[in-house]
């Protein structure tokens, strides 16, 4: 038994927060200049190998594993850093490294040096995750449109279509996002940080990941990889949220004291630090099931996500509350938290559907 | 990160499980044994004895007390492999989990030799004259008066909600020596012979409908100086030893239903329409919420396993674990006594599964409130976790005797 990251990934984890350390400032020149991303943050952490880090070494990585992406994840939602490390190194790098057979062999070391950005464009109109896609592919040309795809300024993305070699299934497909063919309208998506496009493609060449028909499996998979790194974020962003509480609870004063001198105002800090120490448990669970390939990843990957959840959004919403009328405002960091926290319970499905893989994975030992 | 155990910690638990398998069936107890019973006394006090026998029991005290010198880890695996049988095991927690050490710690050599073998073999039970009818969160309010007389102190008072001393041999007891100073500064702690003339056991019946608790009155008892624990009106900081002890030996109750429990009765239900019950989307999403919280106990109990063996003290979150249990456990077996409807009414019916979700239900408001209540932990977190300021207190610097 060890319950732990190893004082390796824990040297990271010290690297990154010196990185990192101003993110929400960060996010805000972001925002204000318009931009998809922080590119010296994103040259930084190229730099620093984040992009790399699950990459073998024979593709031009660092050949790390799971582990260290954890780390990477929970650091990135704690500092809400903008640039595009979540859906390119967590989750498009993840898939393509697993599935990408030939595709990976060309686009993990440009992935790895940081010189290309993934994506994934896997959902439609009805924002599900679990239905079949209405785009398709005739002739290795893809031809639909995706929505939300999060850093859509991403050069290639991870999309699901239907073709007739799929059956009645569908397929994974990579598909070049500056080809002529494709359009990228953007969206105002409720986290304004995370830049988020409607991605239409009309007959874009494209090539297969992983096997005709596999797509519904693949994203299965992916879901569980995906739930585990997004609760790690999570677990980051609410302790950070938490912190952010709590500073601010021993600073203002109200009736002569400082606001956290109040068992109610103490009471809810103590009930934050309590969910999110029981979604940390789910995490390392989650991670050690995903780095393992254990038979126990489906439960072990709901578990961390609907724990990680309930412990982002609840100390996201508290941590305004306890900020009184300035946690209401554009300018508090707590509406970047608020909002970041509301885009990872939508995104990798939801509480509904992770509710029902667990008990699923629960009955069936 | 590593889930499983490593070969050595698995060869220990491999051996107590197969030592468990070959013993603990014979002294679970059936349904006909009602816990704090004389039956269930006697069945605890053998299984202890068994146990000592083997050599599982003290298995982290050290070698020269009687103990086992095992490591901290050891310990854990024992009581997890444990927690799979319903043997009675919670008697002796009091005494091995929080007097005992606080003996070990400040009494003498000789006492203490005295009193680990006995303890171990549960031939002595031991409980915890702490709280008293005017303090129990605020502990260093007790009254309970002890006056030097010569190499004797003078002991009047009374304690209340002491589990198990209708059945114990020994005491460790808190009480006031000098109350012209502020409260915790006037405070000493004894172990005490329950057995001394002047000591009258009270058994209090709990909600729960058995009698776990006791009042005790104390009238003019003479406990020897040769017993005090600590230095004189050093008894909070002795007591601050034992309720360290205390929030570590408290894990979840054997007999207390858990996340399995509810699914197995949740596919036993059918509904209106036929289906199984477990297949109703409120059933999932409250069994989805209840193991949230119940793995997340085994994980903040593995983390703080990880932290004993490599020899260092659980962290700081280990300190959620029991406000988080007590409360968990009202909530899951309420759903699930809910899932039962009128069945669940009827208390003497013996299918195990719904007196296991009564016996939960009714003890969780216990769990609460003993070993400090949720609002206290909740401070504890908040204070000594958050770093957030402690609760105004105006007796804090006011002698005893002038508030
Ligand atoms: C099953 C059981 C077994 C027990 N066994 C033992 C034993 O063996 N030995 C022993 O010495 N004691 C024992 N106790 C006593 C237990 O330690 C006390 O009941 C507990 O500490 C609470 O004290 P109290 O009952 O005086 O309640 P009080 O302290 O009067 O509390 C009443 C209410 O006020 C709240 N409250 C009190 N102070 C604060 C505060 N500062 N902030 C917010 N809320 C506050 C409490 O949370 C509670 O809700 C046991 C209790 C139970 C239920």
């Amino acid at each position: 038994m060890n319950f732990q990251f190893s004082n390796e990934q824990e040297a990271l984890r010290e690297q990154l927060q010196r990185l990192l350390k101003d993110g929400p400032a960060r996010c805000r020149a972001v925002m204000a200049a318009g931009d998809s991303h922080d590119r010296a943050l994103w040259k930084s952490c190229v730099e620093l190998g984040l992009t790399a880090a699950a990459i073998p070494e024979a593709d031009g990585g660092l050949g790390l594993g799971v582990m260290e992406l954890c780390v990477i994840a929970e650091e990135v939602g704690r500092a809400l850093a903008p640039v595009p490390i979540a859906s390119s190194a967590l989750y498009a790098t993840e898939i393509i490294r697993r599935h990408g057979g030939e595709a990976a062999a060309l686009w993990l070391p440009r992935l790895a040096a940081g010189e290309a950005i993934a994506t994934v464009a896997l959902t439609e109109g009805t924002g599900s995750w679990d239905a079949v896609p209405s785009a398709v592919v005739v002739d290795g040309k893809l031809s639909g449109s995706k929505l939300p795809v999060s850093d859509p300024h991403a050069d290639v993305a991870i999309v699901s279509a239907r073709s007739e070699e799929d059956g009645r299934g569908y397929g994974l497909w990579l598909a070049p996002l500056d080809h002529r063919s494709v359009v990228r309208r953007s969206v105002v998506a409720v986290d304004r940080i995370r830049r988020h496009a409607v991605v239409e493609f009309a007959a874009t060449p494209v090539v297969r990941i992983g096997k005709q028909g596999e797509g519904a499996n693949l994203v299965d998979g992916m879901m569980d990889s995906a739930a585990i790194l997004t609760a790690f974020e999570q677990l980051g962003g609410a302790e950070a949220a938490l912190l952010m509480a709590r500073d601010y609870a021993l600073q203002r004063k109200a009736f002569g004291k400082p606001i956290g001198a109040n068992q109610a105002v103490k009471h809810k800090l103590a009930d934050m630090y309590a969910r999110i120490e029981l979604a940390r448990g789910h995490c390392y669970y989650g991670a050690w099931a995903l780095d393992v390939g254990s038979a126990e990843l489906p439960r072990a990957a709901a578990g961390a996500r609907l724990a990680a959840t309930d412990a982002f959004v609840f100390a996201a919403e508290e941590a305004i509350q306890l900020h009184g009328g300035i946690g209401f405002t554009w300018e508090s960091d707590c509406s970047l938290y608020l909002r970041r926290s509301r885009l990872l319970a939508q995104m990798v499905g939801s509480r509904r559907r992770w509710t029902s893989r667990l008990v699923n994975a629960l009955v069936a030992v | 990160m590593d889930f499983n155990d490593s070969p050595e910690e698995a060869r220990y638990r491999t051996k107590v499980a197969a030592w468990l398998a070959a013993h603990a069936p014979r002294f679970e107890a059936g349904p006909d044994i009602k816990p704090n019973s004389a039956a269930w006394v006697r069945l605890s006090k053998a299984w202890q004895k068994v146990k000592a026998e083997a050599g599982y029991a003290g298995i982290t005290w050290p070698r020269e007390l009687g103990g086992q010198g095992g490591s901290m880890l050891d310990g854990v695996i024992f009581q997890q492999e444990e927690q799979r049988y319903r043997v009675p095991n919670v008697l002796f927690q009091v005494g091995m989990g929080m007097c005992l050490p606080t003996v070990i710690a400040y009494a003498s050599r000789e006492q203490t030799q005295r009193f680990v073998g006995p303890a171990l073999r549960g031939e002595e039970v031991w409980c915890q004259l702490f709280s008293e009818p005017a303090a129990g969160s605020d502990l260093a309010g007790i009254r309970t008066r002890a006056v030097r007389d010569g190499d004797e102190w003078i002991v009047n008072g009374q304690k209340v909600w002491t589990s198990y001393a209708q059945y114990s041999d020994f005491a460790i007891v808190l009480t006031r020596t000098e109350p012209s100073v502020p409260k915790h500064a006037g405070l000493t702690m004894f172990w005490l012979d329950m057995r001394s003339p002047g000591v009258e056991v009270r058994p209090i019946r709990t909600l729960a409908g058995d009698e776990d608790f006791n009042e005790v009155f104390l009238s003019d008892v003479r406990i020897p100086d040769s017993q005090r624990l600590g230095a004189v009106n050093a008894g909070w900081k002795v007591a601050l030893t034992t309720l360290m002890h205390e929030r570590l030996a408290i894990g979840k109750p054997p007999e207390h239903a858990g996340i399995e429990q509810i699914i197995a009765l949740a596919k036993s239900i059918r509904t209106e329409s036929g289906g199984m019950l477990l297949d109703a989307a409120d059933v999932r999403d409250s069994i989805a919420r209840y193991y949230v919280n119940d793995a997340g106990l085994d994980f903040l109990r593995m983390r703080a396993q990880t932290a004993l063996s490599k020899g260092l003290p659980p962290g700081p979150e280990a300190s959620i674990g029991k406000l988080v249990m007590a409360k968990t456990r009202q909530d899951l077996a309420a759903f699930a006594l809910d899932l039962l409807e009128s069945g669940a009414i009827i208390e003497d019916d013996d299918r195990s599964v719904l007196s296991t979700l009564q016996q939960t239900y009714f003890w969780a408001p216990g769990l609460r409130i003993a070993g400090g209540t949720d609002e206290i932990l909740r401070n504890i977190v908040a204070e000594r976790v958050l770093g957030l300021p402690a609760d105004y207190r105006p007796d804090k610097d006011v002698p005893f005797n002038q508030q």
